[in-house]
C-alpha cells in the first residue's frame, strides 16, 4: 500500500533576528510517511520542532530542502494559488481553541468560509454547516453563535467541523486536546477516532502527551531537537521504547497511580543512572 | 553597550542625512520660483535667470545636494539670502533660548505626568476620574488657545508675569524666570497629559503582573513592590512616549514663541519661512532634526539602562 | 473560563450593535455629535448663509462693537466677523478632511500591505515613518510653505503624509498581531485568497480603531492648520479660523474679544473630536472579548445551604505517618470577585480544608474549579476585584481572613511561601535573579548584603542550578523556562517557611523536566519538613508527591482523603469520572490492519 504523505529529509530552517545571524534549524532533515487513513501520532517536547514539521505539511514553515510528498505529488515549495488548491486535501486542528477562531464571525460564517472559498453556493453551504455540527456533537444553533459563547472543548469540535467541511484526506492535528480539561479531552479524542473510522481520513497528530498519542496513534513518531529519533506502532514504541531518549521521555511521565508511581520513579532513577555512561552524559545534561 | 551606541549613534547619522536630502528635494526644487520670489512678481525672465544662476540653482539638484552635504559636513550652511547672516551662527545663538522652553517643558512634563499618572493608577477613585478628566481636557485643547489664554489671564488681567519678550539668564535669573514660566507652561500643558495617561495605563498594566503576586508573596509589601519593581518596569513607556512628545515639544515652540515673542528658533523659522529664505529655512531643518536625534539616543540609552533586553540585544 | 463561558455574560446581540448606536446612549457623546453635526452643515452651507461678502471691508466696520446688522461686530479691516466665522468653518473643516484622507490612504494600504507581507516592505515603511516623525510636522509645513508658497490645500495634504504614520502604526501593529493569530493560519490552510483573508478577518478588527483614530487626527488637523493660519502662514484671500485668530492676536490690547469666536470654534470641535473619540473607545473596551479570564470562572451562586457534604476518608497507614497537628484549617470559604456593574461572582463556594504540619496535600480539579483562587485567596493575594465573603483561614492558630495587610506581610514569605505555575512571567524581567532573591532575604528575615548573596547562592545550588553565581548574575530571559522554576522555588523556600502553596508547579514544563522538578520539591520538602499544599490537574503529579488530596468541582471540595483511598476507592461520582478520563492505563491503539507491520 502507498502512503498518501512521505516526507525525506525536510530540513526547515527560520531566520534569526539580527545581523548575520545563522539561521535557527527547526528541522535537520526528518523522514516520514503516513498511509491512508492512518493516524501518525508525533511527540516531543517544546522546541523539538514537532509543531513546526506540522507546518511544513500545511505550507506554512520555510522548507529549505528535502521533500514532502502527497499522493506521490510535490508539494513543498508551491505557489500560494497552488496551495489553495490543496485545501479540499489537507487540513489543520490547531492547540488552541482559543485564538484559531475569530472572534468577531459567527460560527456559521467560519464553517462555511471554506466552502464558499471554493464556490459552493450560500444555500448548499448552509446545509453543509448544519451536517458539519451534527457531525461533530454541536447543535444546530451553534451556527448563528459566536466563538465567545462555547466552551474549550466545544470550540476544539468547531475547529474539527471547519477542518473537515472540505473532507480532507489528510488533518494536521497539532497538539489539538493540550488545552482542555481531562474529561473532555478524552471525549474530543474519542471523536477523533470516531471521525476517523467513518470517513478514512488520516491524522498526524502532534502532540507532547505520550498517553494522548498513544490512545489515538497506530504508528508514533518520536522528535528529539529537530530529529526524529524513534518511529514505530505504538504499543511498541509507548511501552518498549528502544531509543535512550524515548525511554527518558517515558520514565518521565508521573503513572497516575501512588504505588506504581512509586515504582516507576525507581525503575527512572536507575535508568538515568543507566544512561550516564560516558557517551550520553553530553545529551542528559542538555535536558 | 558601546556597540549599542554606535549602533544607535549610526542609526541617527543616516536618518539624519535622509531627512537633508528630503528637505533639500522640498526646498530647491522649485528654483524657478525661488528667484522669482526673492526679486518680486514683476522681475523680468532675465533676471530671475541671472539670479538663479548667481545662487547656483541652475545645476542639476543632486550637484546642489552633495554641494551642500559637503560643506554642512564642515559646518558651513551657507548665508541667508535677505540678512546676509550665517546661518550657522543665526540657528546657534537663538538655540539655548528655544531649549531654554522645550527642555524645560520635557522635564516640567515628564515630572507631573509621572506624578499625576502614578497616583492615578495606584489610588484609582476620585484621583484616577480627575486625571482622567483633566486629561481629555488637556488633550482636546490645542496648545496655542491654552497660551494665549494664559497671557490673557496672567498677563494682561493679573500682571503675574511679563507677557511677552525674553530676558537671558546671564543678565537676570528672576527675568528669565518670569519670562520663561508661561511659555512653558502652555509647552508642557498638552505633553502632561499624555505621559500622565501613559503612565496610568502601564503602571496599571505592570501592576497585573504575575511576578508582583510572586514578590508579594516573599513578603515584601504592596508599596515596596510599586516603588521598586513596577515603576522601573513601566518606565520603558514612559519614556519612549516622551521621546515624540519632545518632537511635538520643538513643534509647539514655534507658536509658543510667536505668542510670547520670544527670540527662539521658531520665531527665526516663522520669520524666514515668509520671506522664502530657504539657506536659513534648511539650516533649522537640520538643527530640529540634530536635536530629535540626540534626544532620541539620550532616552535610549535610559531605555537601555532600565531593561537589560534593550542592552543586550 | 472552559464550560462555565456556555453562559453568556455578555449578551451577544450587544457586539452586533453598531458602534454609533451604543454611542447614541452616552450623554456625553450625544452632547458632542450634535455639535459636530452643527458644524458639519455649517461647513456645507456657510458660505450661502453668510449675511455679508466675508471678505468686503469697510471702514465703519473697523473693530466695531456687534450691532444689528453685525452680529459678532467686525475684524480689524472692517470685515463682518459672522460672515467671515461662517466660511472660514468650510474652508477649515475641508482643509483637515483632506489631511485626513490623505493619512488614511497613505497610512491604513501601506500599514495593510507592510504588516501582512513584512519582510523588505516592513523595514522601508519603518525607516520612512522615523523620518518622518523625526521632524516637528510644524516645521516640515513651514519649510513646504518656504518653498511652495502659502496654500492651505498643500499644506494640508502634506500634513496628511506627516499624520499617515498614526494609522500606519495602527493597522500595522494590528495586522501583525492578526496575521499571527491562529485563526489566520487556519484561514490560509482553509484555501482563503490574501485578499479575502485581509477584507474578512484584518480589516475587521482595525475598522472600529481607526474610526477612532480619525477623530482624533481630524482634531489635531485643526489645530495645526489653525496654528499654521495663525502664525500669518496661510493664504490671507481665505477667511479661515486660524487667520480670524491672527487677526484677533493682533489687536490683544485693543479688542481681545476678536479672539473669542475662533478660539471657541477651534476648541470646541477639537473638544468633541475627542470626547467622542473617548467614547467610542470606552464603548468599544466594553463590548472586546475579554483577555481570557482564566482565573476567574463565571460560576453560577447559589446558596450554601443545600451544600453536599464532602465525602471524606479515614486516615490510612500511609497517611498516619505524618504529623496529625493541622497547620492550615479552612472552614467554609467564599471567594467572589465583583462584577461590572454591580454584585458579584462566587468562585470558591464553601471550602473545608486541613492541611497537617509535614505533608504534602493536593488540591486536584479542572480549570474553573476554584482551585488557584482558593491557592491565592490563602495567601490573601486574590486579584483585584477578589474578596473572601465568609469562612475563615486559620494558620497555625492565627486567623488569617482577619488579618490586616501589615500581619499578613509578616506571614508571607517568612512562614507561607508560593510557588507559581508559569516560570518566566512570575520572575521580573528588569531585575538580575539574585536580585530578586537577595530582596526578600534582606527585608523579610534583615540579612545583610553579603550573608543574603551567600544564602541565595547556596539556594541556587541546592535546587540544582550548574553554575549558581552565573544564574545569580543573569537576567530571567537568560535562562530557561525549567531553570527559572528551580529559581522560583528556591524564593519560595529561602526564607524557611511552614507551609508551600505550590500552583501547578510543573504544568509549564517539559515532561522530563517535570520529573525533575517533582524530585526536587519532593526532596526538599523531606528535608525542611515543611508542608506543601500543591494545586494541579495532573492525577500523575498527585500520584507522585501527595499524602493526601481533595478532590474540587465548582468550588467546592467534593472528596478528600488519603492519597491511596482516593485513587483505590474513589466513591464521590466526579471524582471517578476524573479518574475514568485518565488514559495512561488503556491500550495503545492497534495499527491499520489493512497492511503488514512496518517497523524501522
Amino acid at each position: 500500500m502507498t502512503a498518501l504523505l512521505t516526507i525525506e529529509d525536510l530540513v526547515v530552517s527560520y531566520p534569526k533576528k539580527g545581523f548575520r545571524a545563522a539561521p535557527f534549524r527547526a528541522l535537520k532533515g526528518v523522514s516520514l510517511d503516513i498511509r491512508p487513513g492512518e493516524t501518525m501520532g508525533l511527540v516531543g517536547e517544546s522546541g523539538s520542532g514537532k509543531t513546526t514539521l506540522g507546518r511544513a505539511v500545511l505550507g506554512l514553515a520555510p522548507v529549505e530542502s528535502g521533500s514532502i510528498r502527497f499522493d506521490g505529488r510535490e508539494i513543498s515549495g508551491l505557489s500560494r494559488r497552488e496551495r489553495r488548491a490543496l485545501s479540499s486535501d489537507i487540513q489543520v486542528v490547531f492547540q488552541d481553541p482559543y485564538s484559531s477562531l475569530n472572534p468577531s464571525m459567527t460560527i456559521g460564517s467560519i464553517l462555511s468560509e471554506p466552502l464558499s472559498a471554493r464556490g459552493v453556493s450560500e444555500s448548499d453551504a448552509r446545509g453543509r454547516v448544519a451536517e458539519l455540527l451534527d457531525d461533530v456533537g454541536l447543535p444546530s444553533d451553534a451556527a448563528q453563535r459566536r466563538a465567545r459563547d462555547f466552551s474549550g472543548g466545544q470550540r476544539q469540535r468547531i475547529a474539527i467541523a471547519r477542518a473537515l467541511a472540505l473532507e480532507p484526506r489528510l488533518v494536521v492535528c497539532d497538539e489539538p486536546v493540550s488545552a482542555l480539561d481531562l474529561t473532555t479531552q478524552a471525549r474530543v479524542l474519542d471523536l477523533f477516532i470516531e471521525i476517523q473510522e467513518r470517513t478514512g481520513v488520516a491524522y498526524l497528530f502532534i502532540s507532547h502527551d505520550l498517553s494522548v498519542v498513544r490512545h489515538v496513534s497506530h504508528r508514533v513518531a518520536v522528535m528529539y531537537h529537530g530529529e526524529i529519533v524513534e518511529v514505530g506502532n505504538g504499543d511498541q514504541v509507548t511501552a518498549r521504547p528502544v531509543h535512550p531518549y524515548t525511554q527518558r521521555l517515558f520514565m518521565a511521565a508521573p503513572v497516575p497511580h501512588p504505588r506504581r508511581q512509586e515504582v516507576r520513579r525507581v525503575e527512572r532513577r536507575r535508568l538515568i543512572d543507566a544512561q550516564r555512561t560516558p557517551s550520553e552524559t553530553t545529551s542528559a545534561a542538555a535536558l | 553597550m558601546i556597540r549599542f551606541i554606535l549602533r544607535r549613534l549610526l542609526v541617527g547619522l543616516v536618518l539624519v542625512v535622509a531627512v537633508s536630502a528630503l528637505a533639500y528635494a522640498l526646498l530647491y526644487a522649485n528654483s524657478d520660483n525661488i528667484a522669482r520670489r526673492i526679486l518680486g512678481q514683476n522681475a523680468t525672465t532675465e533676471l530671475v535667470a541671472r539670479k538663479t544662476a548667481e545662487l547656483g540653482l541652475d545645476r542639476p539638484l543632486w550637484q546642489q545636494y552633495s554641494d551642500w552635504l559637503v560643506h554642512a559636513v564642515q559646518g558651513q550652511f551657507g548665508r541667508s539670502w535677505f540678512t546676509g547672516e550665517l546661518v550657522a551662527t543665526g540657528v546657534t545663538s537663538r538655540l539655548s533660548v528655544t531649549l531654554s522652553i522645550v527642555l524645560g517643558a520635557t522635564i516640567l512634563s515628564a515630572v507631573v505626568g509621572v506624578v499625576l499618572g502614578v497616583l492615578a493608577a495606584t489610588r484609582g477613585g476620585w484621583v484616577d476620574r480627575l486625571v482622567q478628566f483633566v486629561s481629555i481636557l488637556g488633550f482636546a485643547i490645542p496648545g496655542f488657545l491654552v497660551a494665549l489664554g494664559l497671557v490673557l489671564v496672567f498677563s494682561l488681567q493679573l500682571g503675574l508675569f511679563k507677557a511677552t519678550g525674553y530676558v537671558p539668564p546671564t543678565s537676570s535669573i528672576a527675568g528669565w524666570l518670569s519670562s520663561v514660566t508661561l511659555p512653558v507652561v502652555a509647552l508642557a500643558l498638552g505633553t502632561i497629559v499624555v505621559v500622565a495617561q501613559q503612565v496610568r495605563g502601564s503602571v496599571a498594566d505592570a501592576r497585573e503582573r504575575d511576578y508582583v503576586r510572586t514578590l508579594r508573596s516573599r513578603g515584601l509589601s504592596s508599596r515596596r513592590v510599586v516603588a521598586r519593581h513596577v515603576l522601573r518596569n513601566a518606565a520603558g513607556p514612559a519614556l519612549a512616549v516622551l521621546a515624540v512628545q519632545f518632537v511635538g515639544l520643538l513643534g509647539g515652540a514655534v507658536i509658543v514663541e510667536q505668542i510670547f515673542a520670544i527670540p527662539g528658533l521658531g520665531q527665526l523659522a516663522v520669520s524666514s519661512t515668509v520671506k522664502a529664505d530657504i539657506p536659513m529655512v534648511m539650516g533649522l531643518v537640520m538643527a530640529t532634526a540634530v536635536l530629535v536625534v540626540l534626544v532620541n539616543l539620550v532616552i535610549d540609552l535610559a531605555q537601555a539602562a532600565l531593561n537589560p533586553k534593550v542592552r543586550l540585544s | 473560563m472552559t464550560e462555565y463561558a456556555a453562559a453568556p455574560v455578555v449578551a451577544p446581540t450587544l457586539a452586533r450593535q453598531s458602534l454609533f448606536r451604543r454611542l447614541l446612549r452616552n450623554p456625553v457623546a450625544v452632547a458632542a455629535l450634535a455639535f459636530l453635526a452643527v458644524v458639519a452643515v455649517v461647513a456645507v452651507v456657510g458660505r450661502w448663509i453668510a449675511p455679508v461678502d466675508p471678505t468686503l471691508s469697510s471702514l465703519q466696520l473697523v473693530v466695531a462693537d456687534p450691532s444689528a446688522a453685525h452680529p459678532l461686530g467686525g475684524d480689524s479691516a472692517g470685515r463682518d466677523v459672522l460672515s467671515r466665522l461662517l466660511s472660514a468653518t468650510q474652508i477649515s473643516i475641508a482643509g483637515a478632511l483632506l489631511a485626513l484622507v490623505v493619512a488614511l490612504l497613505v497610512g491604513v494600504v501601506g500599514g495593510l500591505i507592510a504588516g501582512y507581507y513584512g519582510g523588505l516592505l516592513d523595514t522601508v515603511s519603518s525607516w520612512l515613518t522615523a523620518i518622518v516623525m523625526a521632524l516637528p510636522a510644524i516645521v516640515v509645513l513651514l519649510a513646504a510653505r518656504a518653498a511652495l508658497g502659502p496654500s492651505i490645500w498643500v499644506s494640508m495634504a502634506i500634513f496628511g503624509v506627516l499624520l499617515s504614520p498614526a494609522f500606519f502604526r495602527l493597522v500595522h501593529v494590528s495586522v501583525r498581531a492578526v496575521r499571527d493569530e491562529l485563526y489566520v493560519d487556519a484561514a490560509r490552510v482553509a484555501g482563503l485568497s490574501d485578499a479575502r483573508i485581509i477584507g474578512r478577518h484584518i480589516l475587521g478588527v482595525v475598522r472600529a480603531p481607526i474610526i477612532i483614530q480619525s477623530a482624533v487626527l481630524l482634531g489635531i488637523a485643526i489645530a495645526v492648520q489653525s496654528g499654521l493660519e495663525f502664525l500669518g502662514l496661510g493664504d490671507q484671500a481665505v477667511p479661515t479660523w486660524g487667520g480670524m485668530l491672527n487677526d484677533g492676536f493682533a489687536q490683544i490690547y485693543r479688542a481681545p474679544v476678536l479672539m473669542l469666536w475662533p478660539s471657541l470654534a477651534i476648541g470646541l470641535t477639537s473638544m468633541a473630536l475627542v470626547l467622542v473619540a473617548n467614547a467610542a473607545r470606552d464603548e468599544l473596551e466594553r463590548s472586546a472579548p475579554r483577555p481570557r479570564a482564566r482565573r476567574r470562572p463565571a460560576a453560577v451562586s447559589d446558596t450554601r445551604a443545600d451544600r453536599p457534604a464532602t465525602i471524606v476518608h479515614p486516615d490510612d497507614s500511609r497517611a498516619l505517618v505524618t504529623d496529625p497537628d493541622v497547620l492550615l484549617r479552612v472552614r467554609d470559604l467564599v471567594v467572589a470577585y465583583d462584577r461590572e456593574g454591580g454584585g458579584s461572582t462566587q468562585v470558591v463556594k464553601g471550602v473545608d480544608l486541613d492541611v497537617r504540619s509535614g505533608e504534602v496535600h493536593g488540591l486536584i480539579g479542572e480549570s474553573g474549579s476554584g482551585k488557584t483562587q482558593t491557592a491565592f485567596a490563602i495567601l490573601g493575594l486574590l486579584s483585584s476585584g477578589g474578596h473572601i465573603e465568609a469562612g475563615s483561614i486559620e494558620f497555625a492558630g492565627d486567623r488569617l481572613d482577619e488579618a490586616g495587610e501589615g500581619s499578613y506581610a509578616r506571614v508571607r514569605g517568612r512562614r507561607i511561601a508560593y510557588v507559581p505555575q508559569e516560570p518566566m512571567s512570575n520572575l521580573d524581567p528588569s531585575f538580575t535573579i539574585g536580585s530578586q532573591l537577595v530582596e526578600p532575604l534582606r527585608v523579610v528575615l534583615g540579612l545583610s548584603r553579603g550573608e543574603a548573596r551567600s544564602r541565595a547562592l547556596a539556594l541556587l545550588e541546592r535546587v540544582g542550578i550548574p553554575d549558581p553565581a552565573h544564574a545569580f548574575a543573569a537576567y530571567p530571559h537568560e535562562i530557561s523556562g525549567g531553570m527559572a522554576q528551580r529559581v522560583l522555588i528556591a524564593g519560595a523556600v529561602s526564607c524557611d517557611p511552614e507551609l508551600v502553596i505550590a500552583d501547578e508547579p510543573t504544568t509549564a514544563l517539559d515532561v522530563t523536566v517535570q520529573a525533575e522538578v517533582l524530585d526536587l520539591l519532593r526532596d526538599l520538602q523531606r528535608e525542611r519538613g515543611m508542608a506543601v499544599l500543591i494545586v494541579t490537574h495532573n492525577f500523575g503529579v498527585v500520584a507522585d508527591l501527595c499524602d493526601r488530596v481533595s478532590v474540587m468541582q465548582s468550588g467546592r471540595i467534593v472528596e478528600s482523603g488519603p492519597v491511596d483511598a482516593i485513587f483505590d476507592h474513589p466513591e464521590h461520582e466526579y471524582t471517578c469520572s476524573l479518574l475514568g478520563a485518565i488514559l495512561e492505563d488503556g491500550d495503545a491503539r492497534k495499527p491499520l490492519e489493512s497492511h503488514k507491520e512496518i517497523t524501522r
